[in-house]
């Protein structure tokens, strides 16, 4: 049995927030087993995108596993860092699977994943200017006016630097947290990915962050790849367990910011329930450290 | 040309390239870090593809599929973040595809599959319940039929195909080359497939179109003499599939 952590140091960003504990990515494969063995965790975290659909077995079984346990709301496919305007529909969609589920956090990328008619079904990289911070601050203004209430930005993992950035990626995110009032969700994954990738220190990076709004930390594995010049390549695959050095920043992190909600995201290679269970109960004696 | 248009066509162009403007801290070919995200877009919709795809995919191969798939995620990529959607043409794509003809009944196994994930998904919507639908029906009477039931005529034994794939084991011997037509609900939360004869499937597709009782079985037995309209209606009422009984008189 996990320990029940008490609701301790909520920042401003967890208002209606998820529990200080850990949680996990939901599954359609662990649905049952979520229900019969009713697991001891903080919340779960499902793809918004998955459940926009009319009806059958995944509202069936969300609509159950909603009445027991917090969840959280992740978005894969709004596009916020798109050149073109957001997905109305997209997020009229967003609003109704909010209305319905009453998810106690939701959280979008800082990235594009849709040009023109086409959705590429993937987080990809900003050039990071004053052009783009404009329009990203615009659409997450419309975000959270349409959804009526905060939502969580999360940090991306990337392979590629834009010669027409002006700004770091940490000032980037600043100013958008800044002028937006959005929250952070922090990939601690997603640091240590982009880190190694682009030569920059974990820790600077996550000190230059304004770690007041983090609402929600992600954890996950990475898959290890090699670039043209055969340096290390990270590349975010969600598809392993949680890296050493991953636990080690995580921990750094917490002792910045308290303790905070955190999700393990297993998307791809997903094991038995009971391996990532082992993984969030990892997170859950760090969330312990710091709660004294 | 915009940042996000020269790498979204980068992204989808038939052979690997690299967009200008980008590059890699350490001096690295920033081709050879464009081609993680071009990789991470293809495999994830190809595996998308194979996901709702299961026994397209067996019947011809991973490698084969794989190959197929990645064409089509290249001439169609998804227009839509839902991706439960993804892949709605692609057994018209597979039917035009010259190294699949092979395979004859490939697209019509891809077009079941692809009504499997629909009724999956479909909406909830109550049923009539079974003694309310036997004593209100009569000739006038139209019926609404459950969004989730869908039909498929097929030159070949498609379900059959479909359905010997659904087991482990030594696949016994099909003859593919019988037509036969094919009921596709979802009854609670399970998906299920039926053989039914061309009479079922002109049937259920003149419910379908809102037409009278007594017009469905006319049609029903054009297609097919032998059409048993005691045991189509059984099949749809004891499933659930019937929602809304009207009976008013056609205009």
């Amino acid at each position: 049995m996990m320990t029940h952590l008490p609701h301790h140091r909520v920042s401003p960003a967890q208002v209606p927030g998820l529990p200080l504990r850990a949680g996990l990515g939901l599954k359609s494969e662990h649905f049952i087993e979520v229900l019969e063995t009713r697991p001891d965790l903080g919340f779960f975290e499902v793809h918004a995108e998955n459940f926009m659909v009319a009806g059958g077995p995944f509202h069936h079984y969300l609509g159950l596993i909603r009445e027991q346990y917090p969840l959280s709301l992740h978005g894969v496919g709004l596009s916020i860092g798109g050149e073109g305007p957001l997905n109305g529909a997209h997020l009229a969609r967003l609003a109704t699977l909010i209305e319905r589920y009453q998810p106690q956090a939701f959280s979008e990328h800082l990235a594009w994943s849709s040009h023109g008619p086409v959705f590429l079904n993937d987080l990809l990289p900003l050039a990071y200017d004053a052009t783009t911070l404009n329009r990203v601050c615009a659409h997450i203004d419309q975000v959270q006016s349409t959804l009526k209430r905060p939502m969580l930005l999360e940090n991306p993992s990337t392979y590629l630097l834009f010669q027409r950035s002006t700004l770091d990626e940490t000032d980037f995110i600043s100013e958008i947290i800044r002028r937006t009032g959005c929250g952070l969700l922090l990939d601690v994954n997603n640091v240590y990915v982009s880190c190694i990738n682009h030569q920059r220190d974990p820790l600077a990076y996550i000190n230059a962050l304004p770690l007041h709004a983090v609402g929600e930390i992600h954890l996950a594995g990475f898959a290890e790849d090699s670039d043209s010049l055969g340096d290390r390549l990270l590349i975010d695959d969600h598809g392993a367990p949680i890296d050493n050095a991953v636990w080690q920043l995580y921990e750094q992190v917490l002792a910045r910011t308290g303790p905070v909600a955190t999700l393990i995201e297993r998307d791809n290679q997903v094991p038995a329930f009971s391996v990532l269970q082992a993984e969030a109960q990892q997170a859950e004696r760090h969330l312990l450290q710091v709660m004294a | 040309m915009s940042t996000q248009h020269a790498f979204c066509a980068a992204l989808l162009a038939h052979e690997p390239s690299c967009p200008e403007g980008v590059f890699s801290s350490n001096g690295a070919d920033p081709a050879s870090r464009f081609a993680v995200y071009r990789n991470n877009v293809h495999s994830a919709l190809i595996n998308a593809l194979a996901t709702s795809y299961p026994v397209t995919r067996q019947l011809v191969g991973d490698e084969f599929f794989h190959a197929m798939a990645g064409l089509y995620v290249q001439a169609y990529p998804p227009e839509s973040p839902l991706l439960s959607e993804y892949g709605s043409t692609l057994a018209d794509f597979i039917q035009a595809f010259e190294p699949a003809q092979s395979v004859p009944y490939l697209a019509d196994v891809a077009r079941l599959e692809r009504l499997r994930v629909r009724a999956y998904h479909a909406a909830d919507i109550p049923a009539l319940d079974q003694p309310r639908v036997l004593e209100q029906l009569n000739g006038q009477s139209r019926l609404h039929l459950h969004p989730c039931v869908a039909t498929l005529h097929s030159p070949y034994a498609t379900v059959t195909i479909w359905a010997a794939h659904q087991t482990e084991g030594a696949i016994a011997s099909v003859n593919p080359w019988q037509a036969q037509g094919a009921l596709v609900l979802r009854h609670g939360l399970a998906v299920k497939v039926f053989g039914i004869d061309s009479g079922s499937v002109a049937f259920i597709n003149s419910l379908g179109r809102s037409e009278a009782l007594e017009t469905a079985v006319e049609h029903a037995l054009e297609a097919s003499s032998e059409f048993d309209l005691h045991q189509c209606l059984g099949l749809l009422i004891s499933h659930d599939a019937i929602t809304h009984l009207e009976q008013k008189v056609s205009p």
